[in-house]
């Protein structure tokens, strides 16, 4: 278990490294921050209540996704492009002969940069927008932390799809097609462009299943009050749910591709 | 001019044959590319699904504004793409290899990984515009349907200099390759929005700092016969092309600065 926790440090610490591109990356979730709060200002302003947000609830589920977007890797990036290059190469024949269990490796690996991520992308735009905006707060701190959990869930489960993701690589060899509809479909139906409970009917109901809303959709209304009591073990448990299923056909998929790995030269 | 020009269609050219060797991966990246935007589109449609207007604008009138913000984003983006990856030339040392080669270093950065599949993103953006001309009941004279191709043509060509600022920006700061996209991606997005929807402050940052609005709200505005919410004098419409000319000046200028500032990391 030790070295999963040196592995997640290593994580925190590999991307603590570059604090320009955080600044840069900080600065550009603001300024699209500010975009979407003044289309949703306006959205709402016309139609107030829109899917059981008030005009602040909606501005703070901008800031919200700004805050969480690097966090939960709703639009990738992060460890797949590196597992694809190793499984490419064929580096990932060392990686399967190391004394640790390869999903476990890269989930600390990836825990820690969320981690990192919180931290350094999330808690800035944030503060951005609570200077510019009204923003609506937890009123109990026991709601921060059924958030905390709720963001580390949603870490889980993205890592699990985009693990799944690079597996793939193992039969394709090129990723980048499904890595593009991976980041497509993170950004839909996670609730990035608009909350999941606007869109219409049997979408909204569909994109509400789906495993992109433990991304965001998620742990925003728990943050935003919207779930409350049973309404957030029920949100948890959701997120729970899909983290163990994903997880679960990683490690069949890895069992596959191990089985059929060829390392080539040598 | 005439050296570089050949040079960059040499490189591109290089870059789309070696693009057409996977065949497969360039269409499955080409059709993510139009579902990207796609996806942007069918926001904005839910949204309207929601309202009738949107800062006092219609679905059509919306559709416009995102048609051409989007075709005018698309071909700088086409064009000059691949320039925001000039801080990872300048981390790992290999923009030195474009220096010492016979050809100017803007064109080859220019045409550096030439991303063909970026006409996915021009076709859905020309496919939104063209619907939005069928439905909008706008009254067409000789001058606004002039001023559609002229405001293309300067949005590309101001998106464009935002690019080359952006590269040469990261002459300084190799690692903030993000800044800029806030200003191209997020230029687009602004623009895709009627102005009626933002903040002063935002709007004059968006004329006046990084002139934005000159890429389709302004001669828009005109198009659509709508009032502009900064009450800027009415021939500013006109200027997109000349605004377009100094952008690409002031871009040209930091390009040489950035250029002349660069200091190898050696070996």
């Amino acid at each position: 278990m030790r070295v999963y926790g040196a592995v997640a440090l290593r994580g925190f610490r590999r991307y603590a490294t570059y604090r320009v591109a955080t600044l840069a990356g900080v600065f550009t979730n603001s300024v699209f921050g500010f975009i979407l709060a003044y289309t949703f200002i306006a959205l709402w302003t016309m139609r107030p209540h829109l899917g059981g947000y008030d005009l602040p609830h909606a501005v703070t589920y901008v800031w919200l996704g700004q805050a969480m977007l690097a966090t939960t890797a709703i639009m990738g990036g992060g460890f797949e492009a590196d597992l694809i290059e190793r499984i490419r190469t064929g580096d990932v024949a060392i990686d399967l002969y190391r004394p640790a269990d390869l999903q476990m490796w890269w989930l600390a690996a990836d825990l820690g940069r969320a981690g990192f991520h919180l931290l350094g992308r999330g808690v800035l735009p944030m503060a951005v927008g609570a200077l510019a905006f009204p923003l609506a707060w937890p009123g109990r701190p026991l709601t921060w932390g059924y958030f905390l959990v709720s963001v580390a869930l949603g870490a889980v489960v993205s890592y699990a799809i985009r693990y799944l993701i690079a597996l793939a690589a193992f039969w394709l060899l090129d990723g980048s097609g499904l890595t593009v509809l991976a980041m497509l479909s993170g950004t839909f139906f996670s609730g990035m462009l608009l909350p999941l409970s606007v869109f219409p009917g049997r979408l909204g109901t569909v994109a509400r299943a789906l495993p992109w809303s433990s991304l965001l959709q998620v742990p925003a209304d728990i943050f935003l009050g919207r779930r409350s009591g049973g309404a957030v073990a029920a949100g948890l448990a959701f997120q729970a749910g899909w983290a163990l299923a994903l997880l679960g056909a990683g490690r069949l998929v890895q069992a596959a591709a191990t089985r059929k790995v060829v390392v080539q030269g040598g | 001019m005439a050296d570089g020009l050949r040079a960059y269609a040499l490189i591109v050219g290089m870059w789309v044959r070696s693009t057409m060797a996977y065949r497969f991966s360039f269409v499955m990246m080409a059709v993510g590319n139009f579902l990207a935007t796609a996806l942007d589109f069918a926001a904005i449609a839910i949204i309207f699904g929601h309202t009738r207007v949107l800062g006092g604008f219609s679905l059509p009138e919306t559709a416009f504004l995102y048609g051409t913000s989007g075709c005018a984003l698309g071909l700088a983006d086409l064009v000059l793409g691949s320039m925001d990856q000039l801080g990872q030339r300048v981390r790992d040392g290999t923009l030195d290899t474009l220096l010492v080669r016979p050809v100017p270093v803007f064109a080859q950065a220019a045409a550096d990984r030439f991303a063909l599949r970026r006409l996915g993103r021009i076709s859905q953006s020309v496919l939104v515009l063209a619907w939005s001309l069928t439905a909008l009941k706008a009254a067409w004279t000789p001058v606004d349907v002039l001023l559609v191709p002229v405001m293309l043509v300067s949005g590309a060509a101001i998106f464009s200099a935002v690019f080359v600022t952006g590269a040469a920006f990261q002459f300084w700061a190799t690692d903030a390759a993000e800044v800029q996209n806030s200003f191209t991606y997020g230029g687009n997005a602004l623009t895709q929005y009627p102005p009626t929807v933002f903040a002063k402050d935002l709007l004059r940052g968006a004329t006046f700092v990084v002139p934005l609005a000159f890429v389709n709200w302004l001669p828009a505005l005109h198009i659509l016969r709508r009032a502009d919410p900064l009450g800027l004098p009415g021939w500013l419409d006109f200027c997109s092309p000349l605004v377009a000319a100094a952008a690409c000046a002031a871009a040209g200028l930091a390009w040489r600065a950035g250029l002349r500032a660069y200091r190898s990391t050696g070996s």
